[in-house]
Parts: C-alpha cells; sequence; structure tokens
C-alpha cells in the first residue's frame, strides 16, 4: 500500500512540506511544477474519461432511453404519430401471440444448444488436458467455429439442411436413418428447424466453451487426482465428481453466458430462413426468435415503440433466467464441495 | 496461464512407480497421456470444425449443378475465378465495397479499442485518484449489460446525429462509434498491468521527471505488447463478425459490412448457394488468415480471460 501511495504525492516537490520553493522559484521552475500538479491530479481522469463518456452515450443512454421509447407511440414510417402510450405497447405485448411464439421458439432453441454444447465442450476440454503432442494446435482447430463469421456459418448449414439435396438428410440416409422418399424438411417444423438451428450454435460454440473450462481444469491442484486413487474412480467418474465440482465457478461462468446470448439469438434463426430480410423464422413462424421478432417488428413493421417494449420484456428474461440458471448449477455441484 | 503448469516433481515420480492399473486412476488428466482413443476423438471433433468451411470453399468453387449432387461434392472444382467474379459484380449487393467498409471499420475499432483501453486499463491499475474504485465496479458491471437491449433507442439516437442529413444511420461511423472502446478491454488491460508492471518501474519514471503520459509510452505500452496482441485479435475476429447492430443500421443501403452483404446475397426469392457461399469465403479468408498467424494468441486470451473473471 505505501508503494502504491507514493506517485500520488508530487514526485517533483522537493520538500515534502509542500510549495514553498517552487513558489519563490524562478519563472520556468513555477510553469513546470504547476503542470505537473495536473498531470498528476487530472491526467488519470483524462485517460479515463473517453471509456465512461463514450460508454454513457452509446451504451448506457441507449438503454434508459429505450423505457422512454417503449411507453410512447413511436413509428418510423409516421413521425406525427407520437405522444405517451403509457403501458399500450406493454398490454399488447401480453396479448401477442406471436411474441409467445418466438418466446417459446427461443426457449427450445436454447435449450437444445446450451446443454449438448456445455457437456460436450466439457468432455474436450477434459481431452485436452490430458498430455498431447502438438497441443496448442488442437486449441487452435477447435476455435476454427469460433473465427468463423455466423453469417458464413450459418449459410453453409442452411445448405447441409435443405431439404431435397442437404448434406444432412443425405448423412441420415447413408446412416440409414432416414429414407429416401421421407426426407425431413428442416424448414417445416418447429422440431426439424430447431434442431437444424440448435445444431448451428452447438457447432459455432462447443470449442470455445472447451477453452475456457481447459483454462480452468489446469489450475486444479494435481494432487487431488491422486487422493481419488483410494476410491478407485475411473476417469469418466472423475471427471463429473472431480474435475467438474472444482471448475464449478468458470460452470457458472459460461452457463450464464450461454444464457444471455441463447436468449438474444439473432443470426442462426435469420439466415437460415431462405427469404432472410424478412425475418419471420419460418412461413409460419417454425423458428422465429424475440431478437428476430423486435427486428421485425422494428424495422419491417417500423414500430420502433413496440420493437423497445419486446427488448425490455427480453433484458427481464434473460435476468431472471441466468440467475435461475447460475442458482441451479451451484445447487448441483454443491453436494460435492 | 502457460501451456503447462509445472508438475510437482514428486508427484508425477509417485504415480509413476504405482502398479500400471491404478495408475492411470491415480493421476491428475494432465499428466496423463493421451491414448489413440483421444487422438481418434479429438481429430474427430476437429474434422466436424473444420467440415463446413472446407466445404463452403469447395462451393466456392464449382457450378450451381454440385449443390443438386447426391452424393454431395466433396472436392473442389474449377470455377472459383467465375464465382468470384459473380459475387462482386453484382450491382445490387455492394459486395467490393462492404469488405472494404469491414476492413475499415475492424481496423478503427480495433486501434481505437486498443489506446483508449489500455490508457484507462493503466490509470486504474497505477495511477490514484479519487473515485478510482467506484469507477472500476462500474466498468466491471458494465460487462454484463447485454447490449442488445438498447438497439431500438441506439437507432433512434444515430438519427440526430450531426454531420449527416438523417444522423449517421446508413453510414459505417454508426457502427464504428459505439465500439471504441470495450468494458472488457479495459478489464484486461487493467489485469495484465496489474500483473506485469511493478509499482517501482513507474516510481523511477516519475524520479526521471517523466509525465504520465511519458510512463505510459515509454513504461507500460513495451509491457503491455502481449496483452495489446491479444485483445487487438479479439476485437477484430468480433468486430468483423458482428451481424445484428451492422444489419439494422446498415441494411439496404449501399455501404454495408461484409457480413450485411452476406445476407443481402442469401436474400430474395430464389438463393443461390453457390454465389452466397463464395462470398462467405471471401468474408471468412481474412479470418481464418488471422487464427493462423495470432492462434496462439487467441488462445491465450480466451483462456486467461476465463482464469479472471
Amino acid at each position: 500500500m505505501s508503494t502504491r501511495a507514493a506517485p500520488a504525492r508530487p514526485v517533483g516537490d522537493r520538500s515534502p512540506g509542500g510549495q514553498g520553493p517552487a513558489r519563490g522559484g524562478r519563472e520556468p521552475m513555477s510553469w513546470r511544477h504547476r503542470l505537473h500538479r495536473f498531470d498528476m491530479r487530472y491526467t488519470p481522469y483524462i485517460l479515463v474519461a473517453p471509456f465512461f463518456i463514450l460508454f454513457i452515450v452509446f451504451g448506457l443512454f441507449p438503454i434508459g432511453f429505450n423505457a422512454v421509447v417503449a411507453l410512447r407511440t413511436w413509428r418510423l414510417d409516421d413521425p406525427t404519430a407520437n405522444g405517451w402510450a403509457g403501458a399500450e405497447n406493454f398490454t399488447r405485448l401480453i396479448e401477442d401471440d406471436y411474441f409467445w411464439n418466438a418466446l417459446y421458439n427461443t426457449f427450445g432453441i436454447f435449450l437444445l444448444s446450451s446443454v449438448p454444447q456445455l457437456l460436450l465442450a466439457l468432455i474436450i476440454a477434459n481431452l485436452l488436458n490430458r498430455k498431447l503432442r502438438a497441443q496448442v494446435w488442437w486449441r487452435v482447430g477447435i476455435l476454427l467455429p469460433y473465427i468463423t463469421p455466423i453469417t458464413a456459418s450459418t449459410l453453409v448449414f442452411s445448405a447441409f439442411f435443405s431439404r431435397d439435396f442437404g448434406m444432412a438428410n443425405w448423412a441420415l440416409e447413408v446412416l440409414g436413418l432416414g429414407a429416401e422418399g421421407d426426407r425431413i424438411d428442416w424448414r417445416a417444423s418447429k422440431p426439424a428447424s430447431w434442431t437444424a438451428i440448435a445444431t448451428m450454435v452447438n457447432w459455432k460454440w462447443i470449442g470455445y466453451n472447451a477453452l475456457l473450462y481447459l483454462a480452468a481444469m489446469q489450475s486444479i491442484p494435481r494432487d487431488i487426482y491422486e487422493a481419488a486413487a483410494i476410491d478407485g474412480a475411473s476417469p469418466w467418474k472423475q471427471l463429473w465428481r472431480l474435475t467438474v465440482p472444482m471448475i464449478r465457478p468458470v460452470v457458472i461462468f459460461t452457463v450464464v453466458l450461454s444464457t444471455i446470448g441463447g436468449l438474444q439469438l439473432f443470426t442462426e434463426p435469420m439466415l437460415f430462413d431462405l427469404n432472410a430480410q424478412a425475418a419471420t423464422g419460418g412461413a409460419n413462424r417454425e423458428w422465429q426468435t424475440i431478437a428476430q421478432l423486435i427486428y421485425k417488428v422494428g424495422w419491417r413493421e417500423l414500430n420502433l415503440g413496440y420493437a423497445a417494449a419486446m427488448s425490455w420484456a427480453l433484458f427481464l428474461i434473460i435476468v431472471i433466467v441466468a440467475a435461475m440458471n447460475a442458482l441451479i448449477t451451484n445447487r448441483l455441484g454443491g453436494g460435492h464441495k | 496461464m502457460s501451456v503447462a503448469t509445472p508438475a510437482r516433481p514428486d508427484a508425477g515420480r509417485a504415480a509413476a512407480d504405482k502398479p500400471s492399473r491404478r495408475r492411470l486412476m491415480g493421476r491428475a488428466p494432465a499428466e496423463t497421456r493421451g491414448t489413440v482413443w483421444t487422438y481418434l476423438f479429438l481429430t474427430a471433433v476437429f474434422a466436424i470444425s473444420a467440415f463446413p468451411l472446407y466445404w463452403m470453399f469447395v462451393i466456392s468453387t464449382s457450378t450451381d449443378a454440385a449443390l443438386a449432387e447426391l452424393p454431395p461434392a466433396f472436392v473442389p472444382s474449377d470455377q472459383l475465378m467465375a464465382n468470384l467474379r459473380d459475387v462482386f459484380s453484382r450491382d445490387d449487393v455492394y459486395f467490393a465495397t462492404s469488405v472494404a467498409n469491414s476492413f475499415i471499420v475492424s481496423t478503427v475499432v480495433t486501434v481505437s479499442v486498443l489506446f483508449f483501453c489500455s490508457v484507462a486499463g493503466f490509470a486504474f491499475a497505477k495511477l490514484r485518484f479519487r473515485g478510482r474504485n467506484a469507477l472500476m465496479v462500474i466498468v466491471i458491471l458494465t460487462l454484463t449489460v447485454p447490449n442488445q437491449l438498447g438497439v431500438v433507442a441506439l437507432y433512434i439516437l444515430m438519427g440526430y446525429m450531426p454531420g449527416r442529413e438523417g444522423g449517421w444511420n446508413g453510414h459505417i461511423i454508426a457502427v464504428i462509434v459505439p465500439s471504441l472502446v470495450s468494458a472488457f478491454g479495459v478489464f484486461y488491460m487493467r489485469q495484465f498491468i496489474l500483473g506485469t508492471v511493478p509499482d517501482e518501474l513507474i516510481e523511477s519514471g516519475r524520479v526521471d521527471g517523466a509525465s504520465t503520459m511519458r510512463i505510459y509510452w515509454s513504461i507500460v505500452v513495451p509491457a503491455l505488447r502481449p496483452a495489446l496482441a491479444v485483445l487487438g485479435l479479439l476485437t477484430f475476429v468480433a468486430t468483423w463478425n458482428d451481424f445484428q447492430w451492422p444489419l439494422i443500421t446498415l441494411g439496404g443501403t449501399d455501404m454495408p459490412t461484409s457480413m450485411v452483404a452476406l445476407s443481402d446475397l442469401a436474400s430474395g426469392n430464389y438463393v443461390t448457394y453457390r454465389r452466397v457461399l463464395t462470398g462467405a469465403v471471401v468474408a471468412t479468408v481474412p479470418l481464418i488468415i488471422m487464427l493462423i498467424i495470432g492462434g496462439r494468441q487467441i488462445v491465450r486470451g480466451i483462456m486467461e480471460g476465463a482464469v479472471k473473471s
């Protein structure tokens, strides 16, 4: 602490008592002294100011302003139709079947993507944690999906999941799981389209999560595993009984992260649609997510007030679900503390 | 986070002395050699990770017929140049402009994030000023705010921005400005500086009469280089790949980013996957090059972020 305190006092100050010599000194000395004092006192604020100014204007303010917009009639096509709408946008939301449908879709896709994603990531991380040849390159390799633009990968998967000549149906047929006359139309039903989209999400994020788990696994003290030999724990049991409880904080972190990301899912459902920019998520909104519905309401139907209300609803849902998931994950791992 | 934490020497030896059946069981995974199965499994994981990218490339070199074949096309053909010409010559999609825009946006954002986040991180780590701790708490809290919450209001706000008729919407400046700083960047820089730049070094700079900025340039920045590389790569990738906000503010204009242009290619009554995936290849190649060059740094950045947060 004492070393930390040192730079706070102007070092150029010759006497610890204060400004005596500087005040009586020659003109350039005093100027430099003042400059130095200014530097010590205000430069820190100048250094952090850009972050806070930009963040307040373009990060914080829009969130607050969003609440105002949600309470108003705000249409892009008709600027004159503005005024307080009270809770109108919110009551409309509760009665909006499209909203509930989108919420249902969002949760369905979220479950299908987050659970396998995190489980597979754990298994892969556990393998990456072994002594391996070309260790770094395995890690870089599993990051390929992470750096691939979601737009690009979604378009590839979009082709994989086409009904007649798609790779997915072909692979199912080769494996004997589907018949030629009975191909799955991946865009025709909720379960099929959710599976297709969840596959894209899983592909994208498994490697990234595996690296997060791997980082945590490497900080586990190794002698803990020696103690486990007494129980005769198999590697599989070792993973679930020892490793996973030890990295619980990171598991909770990834659960929260994938909740926040999963409930805001936008790019995949948008570009899975053959007519992407219509933002309907299928002919009968089979896979329209909330983020997609917000885009459609705001920029296709030009009703920004209602879109803002939906954003708030989504935000609340995210906060509640993320907190719940964190709690549940914490509870699940709690027995092995 | 070094790649391999040195094992306690005695632990490894003790395990090796045990009978073979127990050797497997009582050993930390990090001291267990990967078996054939480990390599097979990881190879499968890698193949699944890489296959969509490979296939995207295959289609970008093929004719439309390749997409109507069963079994599907697995080897590249010779139509790449024709397909590239097809993508870049479409006058309703502005693909060439979009790639240039993506480079401009990602570069400006990366440089700006590196500068503003490193000076702020430096101030939070090594300078004393009133309100420092409270402000740092605010930075950490802002890490958790989902930015999607604000897009509607952000769009309205951009409409009021000066200098351009109709505000900034429709211009890449609307994509650049909100990304110029990042809370994660400030946090990451602060952690790195706390861990690598000793206070004594800063003090000795003070004694030599160096100003705060002088200390930043000649003491902090040199020590910060590895962290700057990591943050720079992560920021560039994230900015390049950003889709939702660019689509909202740039969609339907003649000034898209490459992600928005891709979605333009994929819209309409009839989607030609050959053309779309050729565009996707163009938009992906810069990032694959970055992964090959900076893969180690990206891996390190992600893993360090996990341990510290």
